[in-house]
């Protein structure tokens, strides 16, 4: 048995830990100490993974588990890890971890709200580790589900709505990525032979041109649906508003990453010519994306909404860099889903937090709060440096790769694409000053917030936390960067094999 | 071979004091904080003079007589493509030892002065730590080894300014001044960010060794015509000015810098004065070689966009009434000056003599501007108002401000011997060589620098009689032995022989001044003293009369020829209003819409159907009993058929 | 006995008896009558059902089982029938038919 199947087994033994459990506080204590031992696992198997490397294990995926698991159809329950989904690991058991501590206040059925979410975070790291697209699609089921839940029960505002339409949205995603599958199944053994879910064995087969052409679209789209993909990320923004702190910390940072994910690691992975043909339409609209989500945010006046807009234009920028087909912004792509996932977190954790306290999201309606709450105003500019791309923390690293790379495209629509996606820089500073002038400084509007208290322990440690991933991405970039280089190796290989001449 | 590698150590001092003092300083009392950040700088002070005196002195220089340029340390921070990547290190060469002193001297007199400036200020602590942070990314800055260094850096600076031009973050005034600092300049990196990006596709390379270096890959690629009849290099060397004229706020991108005195006047004093606002002309001295030699089309983009801002910001100075405003605009119009004697400047020996003066005065003009911001702050101090209406008659009341201002505002109207008439003459001469109508530009602002600083100086300290609510007095040590410490640099610094230090391509030369500029130079700048004296020595009626007469071109350089305004209308009316707004709602209603739209539909389809289930059981069975009959007589009626 | 009839004449009344019962299951709203209709329904099947065993296949009884079998599952019907309409009288004090939509989508 792998390392690996400590993902699905914690989460699994937490939620019955969390249904024996008796009080509130028992709960609670029960879900932190799970996600902690997942914490740390995942801490385990970047290093265990570094230790292999380092050791001249040169093989595609490590630590692999190979079970069938129903066998008329081949389909298997396989565990592998490469360097991009470890990386992908580490984020979300750090968003997962300050997710737990953000959701500390929850005062209706905190059993089955912990439940969902450890439910949600299994599928999503059942996603990130599975090798075989049916047991990948299972998981990414299982991660949406929930979602629906969340938001029903312990949402604010328009929830029913907002649950109904995210859970729609992402299920039309979900029917699209079904067909796409079912479609590579079916075309997984061209030369004859057992056809197959496995996604590695695929990946050396070359699909056929016109069924590539036909099941790209429906792969990217159906991937692209969740990774907020424009024209279809209307769903984010009044996801988010809608659902409670931590739920929104996981959907941004980890469950929108599951979109970006799946278009790196099915659709482009196994459908190379395809994307190649197809990516230019994409391409434009991931370049609207980003720009559009940036420019869409500056009006907003509403702290999630803001966010939702921001996180529409940054996930574009990883789809926009998937479709650059080259290593260095591929690179980028996956340093920017983990970066903004935990970026996006830490916002949203700071958003429920300020909520919390002042009972409203409108900025027109806030200002002054630095004076009151310190430690959560810093916090909050950190959070806004960040997004913006300051030099420091993960989004700069993530950004400046990407840019390079896009850059490499030495055509004039790569070019012009490039420096639109660029621009957006300047629109998301705008935006993120916007916010924090009118929120953190100047005078305290309302006297009622004169009495309001900073952050508590459990406040600060999913904070602290989430502060101190962006910061160790930002400062020393190099391990995280060569590792996913590391795991780029095969995807490359097929995109050049695809079209010869790029690099 | 000397060891330089300690050097690292300037850089990493104020990172940690500003990691302590940020995480830890208020456990202390903040007197501990504002010490701890002093220390460490005077560390660094000493370090960097050790440094220049073993650069300069003890190390060999190269074969060919320059000065060796080298990097003293360096690491890997980040891969990026096979050939691309981000290193962090410490170049040593003329111009960033230069600045080193520059900024490690200026820092630390601005230190000293602020504890004494800031006390009793709320958030002491935060001030010391924020300064640290921009001490460390304005060396880091100086230092890069490359040029992504140099951008990582370069909006560290950004964002440190940020933090302490809204350092008193309830003040409304303040936010949207810091707002506006950041966001401009930021689209000047934006400028920046593209010229690196086509740099260094065209070179493959972002190591400023190689770029400078004599083989360097930017001269013979990237040479073909790209757009507008411009090549790829020269585009990329402009989009870089781009960077460079955001920071050193040079028109149009100049708008932040007079908001910018909201901050705290030390802060102005360091960072809008005498460091990180020459980043820019430090930018295009690093690049130099490029410019001169792969995008001489750029560098006369350089002078000319140096030149004009150097006479705008000049005439605007005349008619401001703040004095950190006129201040502000002065820098500008300086830095302009620095700018065109870069744009005229050739390369080697005399020919690079342009090069050689716009490092001189940078160098100068960091010690008298400084000074005139620190006099301005101890003023500020002792009246508590910004505007020279409200001063005058000051000079018996705070002596030590009163000499030093006085000094200061010699140096710059390029008086001799004070320091800013050796630089400035350098440029004048360099100038003269190039361009003559450019040349005779740049002696006019040399005359209204003249004019203005001493309409400043006779306003604030002789002129009509203010009664003071409270007695204006001095401020403590804390601030008045910086004052009189950079009075003494911007007396002497004009006597170094910068030649023989700083020059394009580093091999020493001499350089003398030159009569036949000089003279008219500093007969230029008397009667821009003697003007001034003449309408701000007394109160009179003249200057308005003067004003008046000038009608709406004064009137519109008072109001800084609109060009806030313009660009208020560009961001809010247009940028906001009307691609925004229409954006969020096209996204609502459109986008959103269809999305809704789709949802909608479903549900009526849905409506409709359900109506057949009526739960009348007897509906059903007609139906039933229809759908038979009909399928039977089809059937019969096929069959029989 | 009946030498002389038709079978004509049989499944004629049978198909009058079967669409008096749908007419009546269609139309009447009382469930008691639409009980009673669906017995005439069932009954008018098993008219057929006799008269065709008797004239085609005189030797065989299948055709008399079938509606032996029929009247015993009809009684079984009615009974249970009887049984829920009278828990509906019970709960809703009517046997209208068409207040019965509780259910509806």
């Amino acid at each position: 048995m792998s390392i690996l199947t400590l993902f699905i087994i914690i989460p699994v033994l937490t939620i019955i830990g969390i249904l024996l459990s008796k009080s509130h506080m028992q709960v609670k204590w029960v879900a932190v100490v799970g996600m902690s031992l997942q914490l740390l696992s995942a801490i385990g198997l970047i290093l265990l993974y570094l230790a292999e490397r380092r050791a001249g294990n040169m093989a595609e995926v490590l630590f692999v588990q190979d079970n069938v698991w129903y066998e008329t159809l081949n389909i298997h329950f396989y565990l592998g890890v490469d360097g991009v989904s470890v990386a992908m690991i580490g984020l979300t058991a750090l968003v997962v971890f300050a997710g737990i501590f953000a959701s500390w206040d929850i005062v209706d059925l905190p059993r089955e709200f912990f439940t969902s979410l450890i439910l949600l975070a299994a599928g999503v790291f059942g996603f990130f580790i599975s090798l075989d697209l049916f047991t990948m699609f299972l998981f990414y089921e299982l991660a949406v589900i929930p979602m629906y839940l969340l938001i029903g029960i312990w949402g604010s505002g328009p929830r029913h709505y907002s649950a109904m339409k995210l859970t729609l949205m992402l299920m039309g995603g979900s029917a699209f990525i079904l067909l796409g599958i079912i479609g590579i199944y079916f075309n997984s053994a061209p030369g004859g032979g057992q056809l197959t879910f496995d996604l590695i064995k695929i990946s050396k087969q070359n699909i056929p041109l016109d069924a590539q052409l036909f099941l790209f679209p429906f792969l990217f789209v159906g991937f692209g649906v969740l990774g907020a993909m424009f024209p279809f990320h209307t769903w984010s923004p009044d996801g988010h508003a809608s659902a409670p702190t931590a739920v929104s910390m996981l959907h941004a940072g980890v469950l929108m990453k599951l979109g970006g994910y799946g278009c790196y690691r099915v659709a482009v992975f196994l459908l190379p010519e395809a994307a190649h043909q197809l990516g230019w339409i994409f391409l434009i609209l991931a370049t609207i994306g980003v720009i559009y989500g940036a420019l869409g945010a500056v009006w907003q006046k509403d702290l999630k909404y803001i966010n939702a807009y921001s996180s529409v234009s940054h996930c574009a920028l990883v789809l926009f860099a998937i479709l650059m087909f080259n290593q260095t912004a591929m690179n980028g792509a996956i340093m920017q889903m983990i970066s903004h996932g935990i970026m996006t977190a830490l916002f949203f954790a700071l958003i429920g937090m300020i909520y919390g306290r002042t009972h409203t999201r409108f900025i027109n309606e806030m200002g002054g709060l630095m004076k009151v709450m310190p430690f959560l105003g810093v916090a909050y500019v950190i959070a806004g440096l960040a997004s913006l791309g300051l030099p420091g923390f993960s989004g700069f690293v993530a950004e400046m790769t990407i840019f390079v790379g896009a850059f490499q495209n030495a055509d004039t629509f790569h070019r012009v694409a490039t420096i639109i996606a660029a621009s957006s820089i300047v629109v998301t500073a705008v935006y993120v000053l916007r916010v924090v002038g009118i929120l953190l400084l100047g005078k305290i509007k309302n006297e009622h917030f004169e009495t309001i208290t900073d952050a508590r322990w459990y406040d600060k440690m999913s904070v602290v936390a989430l502060i101190f991933g962006i910061t160790l991405i930002g400062m020393a970039p190099l391990w995280l960067s060569d590792m996913i280089t590391g795991g780029l190796g095969p995807i490359m290989h097929k995109l050049l094999a695809a079209a010869p001449g790029l690099n | 071979m000397i060891d330089f590698s300690y050097t690292v150590w300037i850089l990493l001092i104020p990172l940690v004091m500003f990691v302590v003092v940020g995480l830890f300083g208020n456990r202390f009392k903040p007197l501990v904080s504002g010490l701890a950040g002093t220390a460490g700088l005077f560390v660094m002070w000493i370090l960097s003079l050790v440094t220049a005196y073993k650069y300069f002195f003890v190390l060999e220089k190269a074969a060919d007589g320059s000065f060796q340029k080298f990097l003293a340390f360096n690491m890997r921070w980040l891969n990026l493509t096979d050939t691309l990547h981000i290193d962090m290190g410490v170049l040593l060469d003329p111009i960033s030892i230069m600045m080193l002193i520059v900024i490690t001297t200026v820092s630390f007199m601005v230190h000293v002065y602020s504890i004494g400036y800031m006390d009793g200020e709320k958030g002491f602590m935060r001030f010391f730590a924020t300064l640290s942070l921009f001490s460390f990314s304005m060396l880091g800055l100086v230092v890069a080894t490359n040029i992504f260094q140099m951008y990582i850096f370069w909006e560290l600076v950004g964002v440190s300014s940020y933090l302490l031009i809204g350092f008193y973050y309830t003040k409304d005034s303040a936010v949207s001044a810091s707002k506006k600092a950041f966001i401009v300049t930021r689209f000047a990196d934006l400028g920046f960010l593209i010229g690196i990006l086509m740099l260094s596709f065209s070179t493959g390379t972002f190591d400023f060794l190689t770029l400078t270096g004599a083989n360097s890959p930017a001269f013979s690629s990237g040479t073909g015509i790209m757009f507008l009849g411009l090549s790829s290099m020269t585009w990329s060397m402009i989009f870089i000015f781009m960077g460079g004229a955001g920071k050193s706020a040079m028109f149009p991108l100049h708008i932040w810098l007079p908001d910018a005195m909201e901050g705290p006047t030390p802060v102005s004093a360091l960072i809008h004065a005498a460091t990180m606002v020459v980043a820019g002309v430090y930018l295009v001295a690093r690049l130099f070689p490029i410019y001169i030699f792969a995008a001489p089309v750029a560098l006369d983009v350089v002078m000319y966009v140096g030149a004009f801002s150097s006479i705008f910001a000049a005439v605007i100075a005349c008619t401001q009434f703040d004095i950190k405003r006129v201040l502000a605009y002065s820098t500008m119009s300086q830095i302009g000056m620095m700018m065109f004697a870069l744009g005229v400047s050739g390369y080697g020996g005399h020919e690079g003599l342009g090069y050689m003066a716009s490092m001189f005065h940078l160098f100068t003009h960091a010690f008298f501007k400084s000074l005139l911001f620190l006099g301005a702050g101890a003023i500020i101090h002792a009246v508590h108002s910004n505007v020279m209406n409200e001063m005058g008659g000051l000079r018996k009341y705070l002596p030590i401000t009163h000499a030093t201002f006085l000094i200061a505002c010699i140096a710059i109207a390029g008086i001799p011997p004070l320091s800013g008439f050796f630089s400035k003459d350098e440029i004048l001469a360099a100038g003269h060589e190039r361009s003559l109508m450019l040349y005779w530009v740049e002696m006019i602002v040399s005359g209204l620098t003249a004019f203005y600083m001493f309409r400043l100086y006779f306003s604030i300290f002789w002129g009509k009689e203010t009664h003071y609510h409270h007695m204006p007095h001095e401020g403590s040590k804390w601030m008045t032995v910086p004052l009189m410490l950079l009075s003494i640099g911007a007396m002497l610094a004009g006597f170094i022989p910068f030649s023989m230090f700083v020059s394009s391509d580093r091999i020493p030369f001499h350089s003398g001044l030159e009569m036949s500029i000089a003279i008219p130079a500093v007969l230029v700048g008397l009667i821009g003293i003697a003007i001034a004296t003449v309408f701000y020595r007394k109160e009179t009626t003249l200057p308005d009369r003067i004003y008046n007469a000038l009608g709406g071109f004064s009137n519109a350089a008072f109001h800084k020829f609109y060009i806030d305004e313009v660009y208020l209308f560009i961001t809010k009316k247009i940028i906001f209003n009307y691609v925004s707004r229409p954006i969020a709602w096209f996204d609502r209603h459109i986008v959103d819409g269809s999305m809704n739209g789709m949802a909608y539909v479903t549900n009526e389809v849905s409506d409709r159907i359900k109506r057949f289930q009526s739960g009348q059981l007897q509906q059903y069975a007609l139906v039933f009993v229809s759908g038979v009959v009909l399928l039977t007589l089809l059937f019969t009626y096929l069959m029989t058929n | 006995m009946f030498e002389g009839v038709p079978l004509t004449w049989f499944l004629i009344t049978g198909t009058i008896m079967f669409f008096v019962g749908i007419y009546g299951f269609l139309v009447r709203k009382n469930l008691i009558t639409i009980l009673m209709s669906t017995e005439l329904i069932l009954n008018s099947v098993n008219i057929n059902f006799v008269a065709f065993n008797k004239i085609l296949y005189p030797d065989h009884l299948e055709g008399m089982f079938f509606s032996i079998f029929i009247i015993a599952v009809a009684a079984a019907e009615a009974s249970m029938a009887i049984a829920i309409i009278i828990n509906i009288y019970r709960r809703l004090v009517n046997i209208d038919v068409e207040k019965m939509n509780e259910m509806k989508y």
